[in-house]
């Protein structure tokens, strides 16, 4: 009897602590049941490809959400770096190698000052970030006078689409390994400790004799990096440098971030479980296109699905607690 | 015939997750008489309150008002009674205007719409019938001063029909000055016939104003007694005249070493006026005052968590200032804060994270990376050294019980081998058994060599742990008090600045 409650108990513990994966699962199955052309190499190759930025981005969005920010600019950095890479190739005629180096580097500034403003300034985080995304988003169709700028065929748009494998793209193995690098610094390394334990517990950290001000402005420029990042994805993939990438990227971070059990007051996430709170989106966003479901109520329909992971998530940590 | 009182209380019991806060206390009061509510710390003055308010509700025992047995369940309960409390917090809307805090109730006084006028109008004759007339019923509460603030909060309870006034450390924040003014309203409703219920720490202002007394200790009653029939001296020693039980641990012969800290003159904001003391390696210095005395600020400014503004802190004879928390645990100090939840620990992450949290270069590889087998050893031995009990050290903090929490809270200063490391209220919140064990936890410490310093409200702790203990009273430290002069009158002497 007291065994069979314990394994019950071991069972329950199992289950709530994986429900991402099985909202995942449960999906897949839905999926491939509902259109014949899901589960087929190509559709899903292409979904690895199509949603890469996305996850690169939600990364860097997690970083800053686990200290209990967040980081409403992603989209605009994003857009500013599609734009800034095409323009630094076509204008100053820069190499990739180059153009990106800056992108990632401009980006990566952009974050430090959202950073700054929340870490140094006590700004709220969703007004230094809400800040830093008109800035961007502004810089952007500042750049490219508002139109797309097009970049020499065969040049950066070739890696958008090389693979390495038959079945694998180079964006995806960008993904996986920006995925593996976070992953292994918060769980292994004393920087992700100190960004997890932050986001907890800001105050007791500080006591416990931990610079908490340099840790909440490097989340920022993580999540800086990172969405610049995004942005030379976008133009890889199209070869266009737009102002307009990245349109709505942040909400779609944060709701990747939630579904994979993050908490938007801090403390709580994993680099996995977001990327599969993407795969979600991803999926949800894949099957209505394959089932020819017009784009507006794809919209309510994600939206949706979007508050049923989350109650999920919350119903089951609620379980937990007691 | 028995007297009939506007509040009686009999025999109130209340329990909290293990902690008997009220074990049958009891109240008597008149109506149109100041009665003062004394005693320490914890002797369960405030949870008494708030029960006769209905911000909680008793185990056991009977309320009386007007001679009727009353049941409060609740704040509106009370309201409806005309109980009106004046906590130390302020219940007021900083940004709304001194007519619209006192009327908030009922602003429009049954009507579908405000009028702005009479709304000022009524409050206006309310705060002149007061006498204050000089405060302005359009200004914005959070442009007033502290005092003014309180006249509006007693005005908003007056604005209702009020019989039962409880005024909870009034005068704590107050001027000289406004503490005149206050008691004079005080005075003028006393006369309208208006109980008022007076807990204070004050004893000159409790005999100045107060009518009758009644004495708490250990969450019982203790004595009623009339203002002229009594004398501070004797006062004192109904507050705290208690049985010393013996729990705390012998302590072997102490052996002190060197100075590891001295702290001279330093001032840090209002509440750490002139502050010196020193602490030897293996030495446990208490610190004792009422609530607000600033022995935790003293604390959190050597600390480096508050700026300092001036004065001389020393460690081991080299000067220092830390400028923040991680320049002082570099240097080997630590701080077990007041808070345990709020800032001694990272509740909801795990407790190897929390022990380790000061240490992690110690349980990384030689890449930085962290070792889960090293990690996990490192956190059981330091855990085992300071018999800390739990499941698995994967568990989160927030599972474990209140003294093990605070064991925790503990071991990530042993973890960075502190030499000094400041208690705040240690044992506040957990219970007797587990209270020992951190009792002989510091005294472990002690004995290697480690310098303590040991904040506390609860004077047997103090005396029973302490090599010496340093007394401070608003932001100055009023004595220090050697081992063989302990005594409970001289330490609540010197906290309330009596004769």
């Amino acid at each position: 009897m007291e065994k069979e409650k314990k394994n019950y108990q071991k069972l329950l513990d199992f289950i709530l602590t994986n429900n991402t994966y099985f909202i995942l699962l449960l999906l897949f199955i839905i999926c491939s049941a509902a259109s014949e052309y899901f589960l087929t190499m190509a559709n899903l190759v292409n979904i690895c490809q199509q949603y890469a930025g996305t996850v690169i981005v939600s990364i860097g969005m997690l970083f800053v959400i686990l200290t209990g920010g967040i980081d409403l600019s992603v989209g605009s950095v994003m857009a500013f770096g599609s734009v800034f890479t095409a323009y630094a190739m076509v204008e100053w005629k820069l190499p990739i190698i180059l153009s990106v180096a800056v992108t990632l580097l401009l980006g990566t500034l952009c974050g430090l000052f959202t950073g700054f403003l929340v870490a140094r300034t006590k700004i709220a985080a969703f007004v230094a970030s809400l800040a830093m995304m008109t800035i961007c988003r502004g810089a952007a169709y500042m750049i490219s006078h508002g139109t797309p700028i097009n970049t020499p065929a065969g040049t950066i748009s070739q890696l958008g689409t090389a693979k390495v494998l038959p079945f694998l793209t180079w964006l995806t193995v960008i993904a996986i390994l920006v995925v593996a690098l976070s992953s292994f610094f918060l769980n292994k390394t004393a920087y992700g400790r100190k960004v997890i334990m932050i986001g907890s517990n800001e105050e007791a950290v500080h006591l416990a004799g931990i610079p908490v001000m340099q840790h909440v402005i490097s989340v920022y420029a993580i999540s800086g990096f990172s969405s610049a990042l995004g942005g030379v994805i976008a133009t890889s993939r199209t070869g266009i440098g737009s102002g307009a990438a990245g349109q709505g990227m942040e909400l779609d971070c944060i709701a990747a971030c939630v579904i994979g059990g993050a908490s938007l007051s801090g403390g709580q996430g994993s680099s996995v479980k977001t990327v599969v709170g993407v795969l979600v989106l991803a999926m949800i966003g894949n099957i209505m296109n394959l089932l020819s479901v017009p784009s507006y109520p794809q919209d309510i329909i994600k939206g949706i699905i979007i508050i049923l992971a989350v109650l999920l998530q919350q119903g089951t940590s609620r379980i937990r607690q007691h | 015939m028995e007297q009939l009182y506007r509040i009686k209380m009999t025999d109130i019991q209340k329990r909290f997750a293990g902690v008997h806060a009220l074990k049958g206390a009891s109240l008597q009061v008149c109506a149109g008489e100041i009665h003062a509510l004394i005693g320490e710390n914890g002797a369960g003055k405030s949870t008494l309150m708030k029960i006769l308010a209905g911000a909680i509700r008793k185990d056991a025992g009977e309320i009386w008002i007007d001679g009727k047995k009353t049941e409060i369940q609740n704040p509106r309960d009370a309201h409806k009674l005309g109980i009106a409390t004046i906590y130390q917090e302020f219940m007021l809307a900083p940004d709304l205007t001194v007519a619209e805090n006192i009327f908030v109730e009922n602003l429009t006084s049954g009507r579908k719409l405000i009028n702005w006028k009479t709304l000022n109008k009524s409050a206006q004759e309310l705060l002149d019938n007061l006498g204050f007339g000089d405060i302005d019923p359009a200004a914005k509460v959070g442009t007033l001063s502290v005092a003014y603030q309180q006249v509006v909060e007693i005005c908003k309870s007056l604005s209702q029909d009020v019989k039962v006034l409880i005024l909870d450390e009034p005068t704590a924040v107050l001027t000289f000055r406004e503490i005149e003014k206050l008691f004079e309203l005080l005075v003028k409703l006393k006369k309208d016939g208006v109980s008022i219920i007076y807990i204070s720490h004050r004893l000159e202002e409790i005999f100045r104003l107060c009518d009758r007394i009644t004495v708490m200790k250990d969450g019982c009653f203790v004595r009623q007694v009339r203002t002229d029939e009594i004398h501070k001296e004797k006062l004192i020693n109904l507050m705290v005249g208690r049985d010393l039980k013996d729990i705390f641990p012998k302590r072997d012969k102490v052996v002190m070493g060197d100075k590891i800290l001295q702290v001279q003159h330093l001032r840090a904001g209002s509440r750490v006026q002139d502050v010196s003391f020193d602490v030897r390696a293996g030495e446990v210095v208490g610190f004792y005052g009422l609530v607000g005395a600033g022995r935790t600020e003293t604390m959190r400014a050597v600390f480096g968590a508050d700026p300092v503004e001036s004065g001389k802190i020393l460690w081991f004879g080299e000067e220092v200032r830390f400028k923040n928390p991680l320049q002082a645990v570099k240097r080997g100090l630590g701080m077990v804060p007041e808070d345990r939840k709020k800032q001694g620990l990272v509740l909801e992450q795990s407790i190897e994270m929390n022990t380790t949290i000061t240490s992690m270069k110690e349980v990384q590889n030689s890449a930085r990376v962290f070792s889960k087998r090293k990690e996990e050893d490192f956190t059981k031995e330091i855990l085992a050294g300071i018999h800390t009990k739990y499941a698995s050290v994967y568990d989160r903090v927030s599972q474990l019980s209140g003294g093990n929490q605070q064991k925790v809270a503990l071991a990530k200063w042993l973890a960075a081998r502190s030499k000094c490391i400041i208690f705040d209220e240690p044992t506040r919140g957990v219970d007797v058994g587990a209270k020992t064990e951190i009792y002989n936890c510091i005294n472990q410490l002690a004995a290697q060599g480690i310098g303590i310093i040991m904040i506390s409200s609860e004077m047997p702790e103090l005396m029973g742990m302490s090599d010496q203990v340093i007394v401070m009273r608003q932001g100055k430290v009023t004595g220090k008090i050697m081992k063989n002069e302990f005594s409970e009158n001289n330490l609540i002497r010197l906290a309330m600045g009596g004769a």
